[in-house]
């Protein structure tokens, strides 16, 4: 009963948080371009219309099934993420899970939309997951090795142990170990499809990419899981560099403020080409994550 | 003066096409106008650029005007659209592009028509290559008439769709299903052969159910 009533709240908490979030970073949007930009509530508006829209589309079961995979990934990985430290709520699973676990999740998506698209033969749409598995193969490793850096730092794959190793704002992982945060947090922007790292859903390009063939109930779906994923990776996050949160106010304070600093960052820089992207992984984060494994293996003051 | 207020001829087919959605204004229930009021908010629109109206939409949706702040922005394609903008003359080449393109939207479904060259032809009433009624071929939900009209009367449009569409009235697209022997009889008139393909609509095939 616990743990039904608690995985609800978990992914209603995570859907409001995302239609919220993404709400005021469109209106965040408008007003450095210098216009009012729509409600906070529009987000949820846009996702009600196309619930209620039909669907009248047949391109074969697995266009169907993926992104019911997609949406079940997203919500899976809500589920394992724990929102609070030292609480009995808005736990999910997440005891019986770990980080590894986590990331295995976070590659569902990509691939139920691989699948998804792959069976509506769209060129657009295979454009779109061709640029967005090339990126991925950029942003996956640095990723990784960030997650590796924090799991070396405390000895642990436990998210649990690692938000409790970080009592007060000296022991945040965002001071301890800061190489570890940029390696992460440039891979996290580009896994929110967010700008410099657009390139793969370009609307004009190569049209909404993935999502080019989804329309009515089925890009609704996509849209819930985008949102609640968001949420998601923002509070694992959270769990692991700004030491969790003890209360739901306290998580949307933190979660806001690192949403806040992405979409800050992704506001001022232009897309950046599929190539350039990769580029920009491979030199940029990854290196600045081998120097961290170096920092932390290898060097005395290391752990 | 020779003032007429009732149609004559074939100008009367369109209200007799409108008189069957009549009846089922009165019964819009508590439930279609909270879903009403739900679709209202967000409009993806569709801006098939047609002809010199286009020039117009871009104000529109960029930040002079800022059609966001009323949940009126671009889709990339068809299919995630809600709203198609169609804007001053139809060449009868485009019209078989916008009829395709508008049975790919998913439904609930609008049609606005901007310019008084997609209303009765206007300028180009006696050209020979382009239609002069929109609504023979498809269903208009709102026409914003000007030559061209101003973001500002755009706006207006849109806002008056919007009413509409939170009253939960039924529109265009359900006159398009019901009537569409109509619709394709007028379409294969002007396009003849080069019909475009029907498999965008093969709910029409299927009786209706699909
Ligand atoms: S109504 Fe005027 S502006 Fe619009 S398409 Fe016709 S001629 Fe051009």
């Amino acid at each position: 009963m616990h743990a039904i009533v608690d995985s609800l709240a978990m992914i209603g908490i995570s859907y409001v948080m995302g239609f919220l979030f993404y709400g005021f970073y469109r209106q965040f949007n408008a007003r450095v371009q210098r216009r009012w930009g729509p409600s906070l509530w529009q987000n949820f508006f846009d996702n009600m219309k196309f619930l209620l829209k039909t669907e009248t589309l047949t391109h074969g079961p697995m266009f169907f099934l993926g992104p019911m995979i997609i949406a079940a990934g997203a919500i899976t990985t809500v589920l394992f993420v724990p929102f609070l430290k030292d609480s009995d709520w808005l736990q999910g699973f997440s005891e019986h899970g770990n980080l590894i676990l986590i990331i295995y999740l976070l590659v569902v998506g990509p691939l139920g939309n691989a699948l998804a698209v792959g069976s509506s033969g769209n060129p657009f749409g295979v454009m779109g997951v061709t640029r967005g598995l090339t990126r991925l193969m950029g942003l996956e490793v640095p990723f990784f090795l960030g997650l590796a850096l924090v799991m070396l730092q405390h000895e642990t794959t436990s998210v649990h142990a690692i938000m409790a190793a970080q009592d007060g704002l000296a022991q945040w992982n965002l001071f301890t170990n800061p190489i570890a945060f940029i390696v992460i947090l440039l891979p996290f922007i580009a896994s929110q499809n967010a700008s410099p790292f657009d390139v793969v859903g370009a609307p004009v390009e190569v049209y909404a990419g993935p999502r080019v063939e989804f329309g009515g109930r089925l890009l609704g779906l996509l849209m819930t899981q985008n949102m609640m994923m968001t949420v998601a990776k923002l509070v694992l996050v959270v769990d692991l560099f700004m030491g969790g949160a003890g209360n739901v106010p306290i998580l949307i304070l933190k979660a806001f403020s690192l949403f806040l600093l992405t979409a800050s960052i992704s506001l001022v820089f232009p897309r950046l080409k599929t190539e350039q992207t990769v580029d920009f992984f491979w030199k940029v984060p990854l290196g600045l994550g081998v120097l961290g494994v170096i920092a932390t293996v290898w060097l005395p003051w290391g752990a | 003066m020779y003032h007429k207020s009732e149609c004559e001829g074939f100008q009367c087919e369109q209200r007799m096409l409108e008189e069957s959605l009549g009846q089922e204004n009165a019964q819009t229930g508590l439930v279609d106008r909270l879903v009403g009021w739900l679709r209202q908010r967000s409009l993806f629109v569709l801006a098939y650029g047609t002809g010199c109206g286009a020039i117009e939409m871009r104000p529109l949706m960029t930040s002079r005007f800022d059609a966001e702040r009323f949940g009126i922005i671009g889709a990339p394609t068809p299919r995630q659209a809600d709203v198609l903008v169609i804007s001053g003359y139809l060449a009868l080449k485009t019209l078989k592009r916008v009829i395709r393109s508008y049975e790919q939207m998913q439904e609930p479904k609008y049609v606005i028509a901007l310019g008084s060259c997609a209303i009765n032809g206007g300028m180009y009433w006696d050209s020979y290559n382009t239609i002069k009624q929109l609504d023979h071929y498809l269903p208009v939900d709102m026409y914003i008439n000007g030559c061209m009209p101003r973001p500002e009367a755009l706006i207006e449009g849109f806002a008056a769709l919007q009413k509409k569409i939170g009253r939960g009235e039924p529109s265009g697209f359900k006159r398009y299903r019901e009537n569409i022997d109509w619709y394709k009889a007028n379409q294969r008139r002007v396009l003849g052969e080069n019909m475009p393909p029907d498999y965008t609509y093969d709910w029409y095939h299927a009786g209706g159910v699909a």
